[in-house]
């Protein structure tokens, strides 16, 4: 049974997804039936498996493809820590896209590409050898571009060519990277450590940076987050779920698992990588932060705001000590719980009220109370006020940073707190204290509870791990329970 | 193994048949598919085994030979065969099509028959005699539609297979005249580099580059395969140039393998980097769909030819890095699913009446969604992303390049797979649009002119997937020169 729990998984979001293409346009309940039906039973085995994996269980799904390469679902804590977030967001995240998308064309298409986005999310998860993860990353690209170019006109078109023109270059040099590295290692398996110690350090640390570059388009790293602003075009619930679950995620995931399975504390320690890619982390945060401060379209500023945010978790990676790495990791859950809400908000806005700009928040405080104070808790965690979520990383980053002997990295979070300030508190200070829009049309209602309540649960949830943070099952103490297991000598 | 014998036989007698059945021609697919899916499997379970014709043994009488790459292509000719047949049943039986159909259906029954003789001999001449069968019935399929251009394609195909055949026999001759046997596996015990042995390589490898449109002899294929009846298209793409490819591979691996220098296998390999970047330059400027297809199909045998420096080069160091070979064979697989079910897509795209412009394609995603998806699937192993056949060819070959110190041929490979991402996503930028509101209507049609291209396209991706079985295949009976290495 036990191997079958990380497969069955998996088919919680590909067997809806190919149901789901096969169904007519017009079976809408059906459809989301089949859509929430998949949610809930992939958080009901996710539930189980953390259960297992805290008492110390761990669960292998092994297919071989040619001798010596296998393809290996394996469930550890820091698949399960990105899996489980996913699990939740995407319930939450088919209710609200269920909601806004209404009565839209081509819906079968997009919420089966839809489903089998979160599929490859989860198989990214979930993946425990390097080509493992490399099929799913690959399936995550191809599952994608749909959503992007969903609404087929000039504009989604050309987004969806320059989001490939970025994802398929990285892909080639992941690529590169990956078959490098196996050709003189043999093939990697993240659970089997210290595979390469003895190689000639030159070559990898050549071979690091081809396959951070590689990860980094995903992530967004400067200067490769040019697609990320461009992909705003698709849908709302499409944004929501690439900036806090699927596609940037997956790269900062990557790159934890690079850092940390691939070569290990160690390795990155002596061959001296891990600081350059720290300031590459830093002067991404910096950068971001800076050109989200100069948009005034709301769902650009919250793009540049994710370039700048991702890059806290790739900083508590690079640093690569206990501390900065609890920091890191955990801010794989914070960001993505505060970066959906913030999305979640802005999508509603734009479908309730037509504000997409920041200049037409003032007075929305009053007319969407529950959605515009899920996104003020939102933005205070992403600043870093106490006790919301984002103040519990950017605690631990910059003790970490301490640790490590890198005091820069408090001044590099301050920097980043003062701009996030700076671009967040506006947006607040409009939307609860400036008088309305004369213009603007009366709501009668603030919406369909399907369209506001997952901003409220997540902007709610941002709220209590954050709060919660020192009990053993929040994303803190799952984080340290990861970094305690597995990654200390 | 008399399954060999009759998988030749069946489809030739089916290819008879068709001529005075006419019309109900069609009706023949119902035995043939079913029996010949049954014989490719049991070729494949009798791995390796030989068939004396009549029971007499070489040199005088004919041998059938079923190694597991052998078995892996009758298998492939098995399963794109019965897709593009049942494909074809509707695709020819529109009104406007009826005419072709009486001369398709023998056509298409004895390629099949002359593809598994291909797939199966051992016997240069044997192998001209199928060779040839293969050829005029691929000729006469391009002609099919009986259009001024497609004439004029035909005739300058059978320029190029004629000038081929001719090549290759007269290697043949030498070779007979230096050693005195045709079968390939005595001739391997007895080969000797001499000059006629070289004329013998050259002329034989210049005729089949010529047949396979290899770069540079590749000017034929591009009008021919695009102007061709989509059915026929898919055979001729996906099978007819791979069985050239196959003779070549066996001729460099099994015969020639003492020639097989450094000089020969990089100046292989040169070409084939040619092929890869001309073709998928080319591809990206054409305007009608079926071209880019096809220009496609000139870039895709191109990275067959990188398998001859990358064979066994770091053998060494990772012994399952000697993997290049195996790569190219995934490869040759792959590319005949995927581009079958691309050429089936894009006729199923031309019935609904999409035409064959690529900016006149808009809609199409929404009234042949299936064929649509097929298109996209088979596009990704094309592209060499996982999951599928093609990605793991491509991981194979690229893995053999790094392991033996030759990343540039790696560099190749990966260049092409970009080039390859340009030209195939302007068609599926084409799917995902609306339809303009003044462009002609578009129809749906029948299932299963969708369903064929969705069943061969899903095999592509099974075949990177469900891989073992296919790996463990090939393997059985391959020459030593897979394992060590040609230079």
């Amino acid at each position: 049974m036990t191997g079958w729990l990380p497969v069955l998984t998996l088919l919680t979001s590909l067997l809806p997804a190919l149901i789901i293409f096969r169904l007519p346009e017009d079976r809408r309940a059906l459809r989301s039936a089949v859509n929430i039906v998949g949610a809930l039973s992939k958080l009901g085995l996710v539930t189980l498996m953390l259960a297992g994996v805290a008492a110390g269980e761990t669960y292998e799904a092994r297919l071989a493809l040619a001798p010596g390469l296998d393809l290996l679902l394996r469930v550890d804590g820091l698949g399960l820590l990105f899996l489980t977030l996913s699990a939740f967001l995407w319930l939450l995240t088919t209710v609200y896209a269920i909601a806004y998308l209404g009565n839209g064309p081509n819906q079968s298409r997009f919420f089966g590409f839809f489903s089998l986005c979160v599929a490859a999310t989860t198989g990214v998860a979930l993946s425990g050898t390097l080509i493992t993860f490399f099929i799913f990353y690959e399936l995550l690209t191809l599952s994608t571009w749909p959503l992007v170019a969903h609404k087929g006109d000039d504009e989604s078109i050309s987004a969806g060519r320059k989001y490939l023109a970025y994802t398929l270059a990285g892909s080639a040099m992941l690529l590169i990277g990956m078959v490098w590295l196996e050709s003189i290692a043999g093939p990697v398996e993240f659970a089997v450590h210290g595979q390469l110690i003895g190689l000639d350090p030159t070559t990898l640390q050549i071979i690091f940076f081809i396959l951070i570059a590689g990860l980094g388009v995903k992530a967004a790293l400067v200067p490769l987050y040019g697609w990320l602003p461009a992909a705003m075009v698709a849908p709302a619930p499409v944004s929501a779920l690439f900036h806090a679950v699927a596609v940037v995620k997956a790269g900062a995931f990557g790159i934890v698992r690079i850092v940390y399975d691939v070569y290990g504390f160690g390795l990155v320690e002596a061959l001296g990588v891990g600081i350059p890619l720290a300031l590459l982390a830093s002067a991404t945060i910096v950068w971001g932060s800076l050109r989200a401060l100069f948009q005034t379209d709301i769902k650009k500023r919250l793009a540049y705001s994710t370039v700048s945010q991702v890059s806290y978790i790739v900083l508590g990676t690079a640093l690569a000590g206990p501390t900065s790495t609890v920091g890191g990791l955990v801010h794989l859950v914070h960001q993505g719980l505060m970066k959906i809400t913030l999305f979640f908000c802005a999508g509603a806005l734009a479908e309730r009220m037509n504000v997409t700009r920041v200049d037409q928040l003032d007075g929305t405080g009053r007319a969407m109370p529950l959605t515009m104070f899920a996104f003020s808790v939102a933005a205070f965690g992403m600043i870093g006020l106490p006790p919301i979520a984002g103040f519990i990383t950017k605690w631990h980053l910059g003790l970490g940073g301490l640790e490590a002997g890198h005091a820069w990295v408090i001044a590099v979070l301050a920097a980043s707190s003062l701009l996030n300030a700076a671009y967040f508190l506006p947006l607040v200070y409009r939307a609860w204290f400036r008088p309305a829009n004369t213009s603007q049309e009366q709501l009668t209602s603030e919406g369909h509870y399907a369209l506001i309540g997952p901003a409220v649960v997540t902007g709610a949830s941002a709220l209590l791990v954050g709060l919660f943070a020192g009990l053993a099952y929040s994303p803190l103490g799952w984080a340290q329970m990861i970094v305690a297991r597995e990654y200390l000598p | 193994m008399a399954e060999a014998a009759l998988a030749i036989v069946l489809p030739l007698a089916a290819g008879l048949v068709a001529v005075p059945a006419g019309r109900r021609a069609p009706l023949l697919l119902w035995p043939v598919i079913p029996v010949s899916l049954f014989l490719a499997w049991r070729v494949a379970k009798g791995v390796p085994s030989t068939h004396a014709l009549g029971g007499w043994d070489a040199p005088l009488g004919i041998l059938l030979r079923a190694d597991g790459l052998a078995a892996a292509f009758v298998a492939l000719s098995a399963i794109v065969a019965s897709a593009v047949g049942l494909f074809a049943v509707r695709y020819l039986a529109t009104p406007r099509e009826t005419r072709k159909s009486f001369a398709f259906w023998p056509l298409f029954f004895c390629l099949w028959a002359a593809l598994n003789a291909v797939f199966l001999s051992r016997d240069l001449f044997n192998l001209y005699v199928a060779l040839e069968l293969l050829s005029l019935a691929a000729i006469a399929m391009v002609a099919l539609d009986g259009r001024t251009a497609t004439i004029a394609a035909a005739i300058r195909y059978m320029l190029f297979a004629l000038l081929g055949s001719l090549a290759f026999l007269t290697g043949a001759a030498l070779l007979y005249g230096a050693h005195e046997t045709l079968d390939m596996v005595l001739l391997r015990d007895s080969l000797s580099p001499q000059p006629a042995t070289w004329a013998a390589a050259a002329l034989m490898s210049a005729g089949l580059f010529a047949k396979a449109a290899i770069f540079p002899f590749h000017a034929w294929l591009p009008p021919a395969h695009s102007g061709a009846p989509a059915p026929a298209s898919a055979l001729l793409s996906a099978l007819v140039v791979k069985a050239s490819f196959y003779i070549l591979f066996r001729l460099w691996f099994d015969v020639f393998t003492p020639l097989a220098t450094v000089e020969t296998v990089t100046m292989l390999g040169l070409l084939g980097t040619l092929a890869v970047l001309y073709g998928g330059a080319m591809a990206i400027r054409q305007k009608r769909l079926k071209m880019v297809i096809a220009y496609s199909t000139v870039a895709q045998l191109g990275y067959l030819f990188l398998v001859f420096p990358l064979a066994g080069g770091g053998g060494d160091a990772q012994p399952w890095a000697a993997s290049a070979w195996s790569g190219g064979v995934f490869h040759g697989l792959a590319h005949g699913l995927a581009k079958a079910a691309m050429f089936l897509a894009a006729g199923a795209m031309m019935m609904s009446g999409g035409g064959d412009r690529i900016d006149e394609m808009a809609g199409l995603g929404k009234s042949v969604p299936v064929a649509s998806f097929a298109f996209a699937l088979a596009a990704v192993s094309l592209l060499g992303l996982p999951p599928s056949g093609g990605f793991l060819a491509k991981y194979l070959m690229l893995t053999a390049s790094f392991a033996g110190g030759q990343w540039w041929w790696g560099a190749v490979l990966v260049a092409g797979g970009l080039l390859s991402a340009v030209y195939l996503f302007r068609p599926m930028n084409q799917l995902m649009r609306n339809r303009p509101g003044d462009a002609p209507p578009l129809a749906k049609v029948h299932w299963s002119l969708e369903a064929a291209p969705l069943a061969l396209a899903v095999a592509a991706v099974l075949l990177g997937l469900a891989s073992m079985a296919p790996y463990r295949l090939i393997q059985a009976g391959n020459p030593l020169s897979a394992e060590v290495g040609l230079p």
